[in-house]
C-alpha cells in the first residue's frame, strides 16, 4: 500500500471549558489514515469533533495528545514558524467563503496572494497563473477585479477553491464547503471538486454533516460521535449496511429527496450530550435503543465486519443485536 | 373557499438614493397560491426568491422600505393586506402563528419560558393566569419537553437548540391556530434532532387538522412532510402542485433543475444540469420570464411573461413550454 498523505494516531484534543477546571473533550483517541488521491468523509453532528480534527490536521490547533504525520513527518508539535511552509502543501476550505476572504482585497489579488506566499513566480507569472486558476474553477476573468462583496456565495467559494489549489497542495481539507450554499449552486461546486481531485490527485478530507453530500464525494467515511469514531469503512458499504446503532439512526434521520422512497425511521430520543462529562463507556450508550448494561462500562473496541475495512465500535455486534428496530 | 388565498401579491422595497432617485427592489412579483384546510404546503426556492418575504407579507410583518404594492392575501375570506394593526393583532399569534428560524433568538431572553407561554394566551384569550399556566405545562409536555412543570421556570439561554425549537412550537400551537407558518423550522439543528422536531410538529398539525406552510430549501422535507409544494423564483411561484406530481413530472425548467441537483440524483443520473448561476437582480429584473437568463431552454418567446398553465386542477406551472416540455424526449 502507498504511503499515507496524512496519518492521525490516537488524536486527542481538549479545550478548557467555560468554568474553571472544566474540560471540553472535543476529540478522543481518533486514528485514521488518508491516502493519495482519496477522499475521506468525516460525518457527524455538531459537537462530534469533526471540525477540530480538520483544524488539527492543518495545525491551526495543536493537539493535546497523539500524533499527526504528514507524508511520514511528525507535525504534531511543529512550531508555528515551520507550519507556514507546510500550509502550501495542506490547504483548507471553510464553510463560509465570505468570512474566509479579506473583504478589502480584490479577487485577483486574493488568488495571487497564495502564489506569492507559496511559489517563486514573479508578478507576471502570478498574473498569468491567477487567470489560469480562475479558468479552472470556472470563474469569469472579469470577476478578478471585483471585491468579495460583489460576488455571490457560489462564486466566492470558487475563489476559495482557486486559492486552495494555487499552491498544488497534496491535501485539501474541506470543512462543510457547501453548507452555506444554495442547493442549486451546491451541486456544481461538488462537481468542480470532484473534477479537480481527478486532475490534481490531491487527497481530500471532506467534513460535513450532510450524509447525502458525503456519500456523493467520498471513497471512505468515518462516522464520529462525541469525538470518537464509531464506524468507518468504504462509503457505499457504510451507507448500505450501517452497523453501529448511531450510524443507523443518523442514516434513517436523513430525508431522501424522493417522495416515493419510503422512510425507514428509528428515531433517537434526546440530543447529543455536551462534551464536558463524557459517558464512561460507549459515548452513544445514553441514547442507544439497544444498549445493555455492559455498554456503559468501557469504550468498545472497533470490530471488523466481513473484511473490506469496515469497522464499527459496538459490543452488540458480537451477538448480532446491533440492528435497531424500525418504526412506522 | 380556501383557508388562505394569496393572489398576485407584489411586495417591493422602495427607497431613494442620495440623488433622490427612486430605487425599487422587486421582492415579490405576483405571488399566487391557495391553501385548503388541513393542507401542508412546502414553499421552496433559493435565497432571495421571496419565501420569507411572502410569509412576512401575509403576516403583516413588513416594515419600510418594504411594502405591498399590489395584490391580496385573504385568510378565511378576510383581506389581510389592508387590515388595521389592531385587527391584525387579533389574528396574529392567535389564528395564524409563525415559527421562525433561529429559536433561541426569537424567545425573549429576559423572561422565563413559562411566563412567555402564559402571556401569549392572556393577550388573545380571557383566561386566568393559573389556567394559562396549567395549559402551558400541558403544551410543553405535548411537545416532548421532559419535566415540563419545572421547565416553565427555565430561561431561554438554558435551553438547547432543539428544546428552544420545541418551546417555539408550543407557543405557536397553544392558542389553537388554524394556520401555522414555519420558516425554516429546523435549519441549524442536528440531523437526528431535526427528524424529531419535524415528526413532532407535523403529528401535532395533522392531529389537530391545522394547515401549515413550511418554508425550506430542503427538498427532502418537502418530499416527506408536505402534501403540496410551491416553487418560488425571483418573487414568483413558478410551479405548484401535489408533491408527488411535481417531483415526478416537473413542468418548469427551474423546478426540474432544482430537483435534479440533489447529490443523490446527480450520482444516479450523472452530469448536473446546473440550476446554478446568480439570482436575478431584483432592481433590474429581466423582462418576461425571470428565469430566462439561466434557463438552458430559453427562446425568443421567453421575453414575454409566461402564462400560468393549468396542467390539471392542482398542478400549475408558469413557463411557455409547460405543456410541451423540451426535456420530454430525454425522459
Amino acid at each position: 500500500m502507498a504511503e499515507p498523505v496524512l496519518s492521525v494516531e490516537k488524536l486527542v484534543k481538549h479545550f478548557p471549558g467555560q468554568t474553571r477546571g472544566e474540560t471540553v473533550h472535543a476529540v478522543n483517541d481518533v486514528t485514521f489514515s488518508l491516502f493519495p488521491g482519496e477522499t475521506l468523509g468525516l460525518v457527524g453532528e455538531s459537537g462530534s469533533g469533526k471540525t477540530t480534527i480538520g483544524r488539527c490536521a492543518i495545525r491551526l490547533l495543536e493537539p493535546t495528545g497523539g500524533t499527526i504525520r504528514f507524508r511520514g513527518r511528525d507535525i504534531t508539535h511543529l512550531p508555528e514558524s515551520q507550519c507556514r511552509p507546510l500550509r502550501g502543501k495542506i490547504q483548507i476550505i471553510f464553510q463560509d467563503p465570505y468570512r474566509a476572504l479579506n473583504p478589502r482585497m480584490r479577487v485577483g489579488r486574493l488568488i495571487s496572494e497564495m502564489l506569492m506566499l507559496h511559489t517563486a513566480l514573479d508578478a507576471k507569472g502570478r498574473r498569468e497563473r491567477s487567470l489560469e486558476l480562475a479558468e479552472r474553477v470556472r470563474l469569469n476573468a472579469d470577476l478578478l477585479s471585483r471585491f468579495p462583496n460583489q460576488l455571490s456565495g457560489g462564486q466566492l467559494q470558487r475563489v476559495c477553491i482557486a486559492r486552495a489549489i494555487a499552491s498544488n497542495p497534496e491535501l485539501i481539507i474541506l470543512d462543510e464547503p457547501t453548507s452555506s450554499l444554495d442547493l442549486s449552486v451546491r451541486a456544481s461546486i461538488l462537481e468542480l471538486l470532484q473534477e479537480l481531485q481527478a486532475s490534481t490527485g490531491a487527497a481530500m478530507l471532506f467534513i460535513s454533516h450532510d450524509l447525502e453530500t458525503v456519500s456523493f464525494v467520498s471513497d471512505r467515511i468515518l462516522v464520529l460521535y462525541l469525538g470518537s469514531i464509531v464506524e468507518s469503512g468504504p462509503s457505499k458499504r457504510v451507507f448500505e449496511q450501517p452497523a453501529h446503532p448511531y450510524t443507523q439512526s443518523l442514516l434513517s434521520a436523513h430525508l431522501p429527496t424522493d417522495p416515493e422512497q419510503p422512510l425507514q425511521r428509528h428515531l433517537l430520543e434526546g440530543e447529543v450530550p455536551g462534551p464536558i462529562n463524557l459517558p464512561p463507556g460507549c459515548p452513544f450508550e445514553p441514547r442507544c435503543p439497544v444498549a445493555i448494561s455492559e455498554c456503559g462500562l468501557a469504550m468498545p473496541e472497533a470490530r471488523l465486519l466481513n473484511g473490506e475495512e469496515h469497522t464499527a465500535a459496538c459490543i452488540r455486534i458480537d451477538d448480532g443485536s446491533n440492528t435497531l428496530p424500525l418504526q412506522r | 373557499m380556501s383557508l388562505l388565498e394569496v393572489e398576485n401579491l407584489h411586495t417591493h422595497f422602495i427607497s431613494r438614493t442620495l440623488n433622490d432617485e427612486l430605487r425599487v427592489a422587486k421582492g415579490l412579483n405576483g405571488v399566487t397560491f391557495s391553501l385548503e384546510n388541513g393542507e401542508i404546503m412546502g414553499l421552496v426556492g433559493e435565497t432571495g426568491a421571496g419565501k420569507s418575504l411572502t410569509a412576512m407579507s401575509i403576516m403583516g410583518l413588513l416594515s419600510p422600505p418594504a411594502r405591498i404594492v399590489d395584490g391580496s392575501a385573504r385568510f378565511d375570506g378576510i383581506e389581510l393586506t389592508n387590515m388595521k394593526r389592531e385587527e391584525l393583532d387579533q389574528l396574529r399569534g392567535n389564528e395564524i402563528t409563525m415559527i421562525v428560524q433561529s429559536p433561541v433568538s426569537s424567545l425573549d431572553p429576559l423572561k422565563r419560558i413559562g411566563r412567555q407561554l402564559v402571556r401569549i394566551q392572556q393577550v388573545h384569550q380571557d383566561i386566568s393566569k393559573a389556567e394559562a399556566h396549567q395549559r402551558a405545562v400541558e403544551m410543553l409536555r405535548t411537545v416532548g419537553i421532559p419535566n415540563p412543570a419545572l421547565r416553565t421556570r427555565a430561561w431561554p439561554h438554558e435551553l438547547s437548540g432543539g428544546m428552544a425549537q420545541r418551546v417555539l412550537i408550543a407557543m405557536a400551537l397553544i392558542n389553537s391556530p388554524r394556520l401555522v407558518i414555519a420558516d425554516e423550522p429546523t435549519t441549524g439543528l442536528d440531523v437526528t434532532v431535526q427528524a424529531q422536531i419535524l415528526d413532532l410538529f407535523l403529528d401535532l398539525v395533522r392531529e389537530r387538522g391545522l394547515s401549515a406552510i413550511i418554508i425550506t430549501h430542503d427538498l427532502g422535507i418537502v418530499a416527506h412532510y408536505c402534501s403540496k409544494m410551491a416553487v418560488m423564483f425571483a418573487g414568483r411561484v413558478v410551479e405548484q402542485g401535489p408533491v408527488r406530481t411535481v417531483f415526478k413530472d416537473a413542468r418548469h425548467p427551474y423546478t426540474r433543475a432544482l430537483i435534479n441537483s440533489t447529490p443523490s440524483r446527480v450520482a444516479r443520473y450523472g452530469h448536473v444540469r446546473s440550476a446554478g448561476g446568480a439570482p436575478p437582480n431584483l432592481y433590474d429584473l429581466p423582462k418576461g420570464c425571470h428565469y430566462r437568463d439561466r434557463c438552458e431552454f430559453s427562446a425568443d418567446i421567453c421575453a414575454t411573461i409566461p402564462p400560468e398553465v393549468h396542467l390539471d386542477s392542482a398542478h400549475l406551472a408558469s413557463c411557455h413550454f409547460s405543456l410541451n416540455v423540451p426535456w420530454a424526449a430525454e425522459g
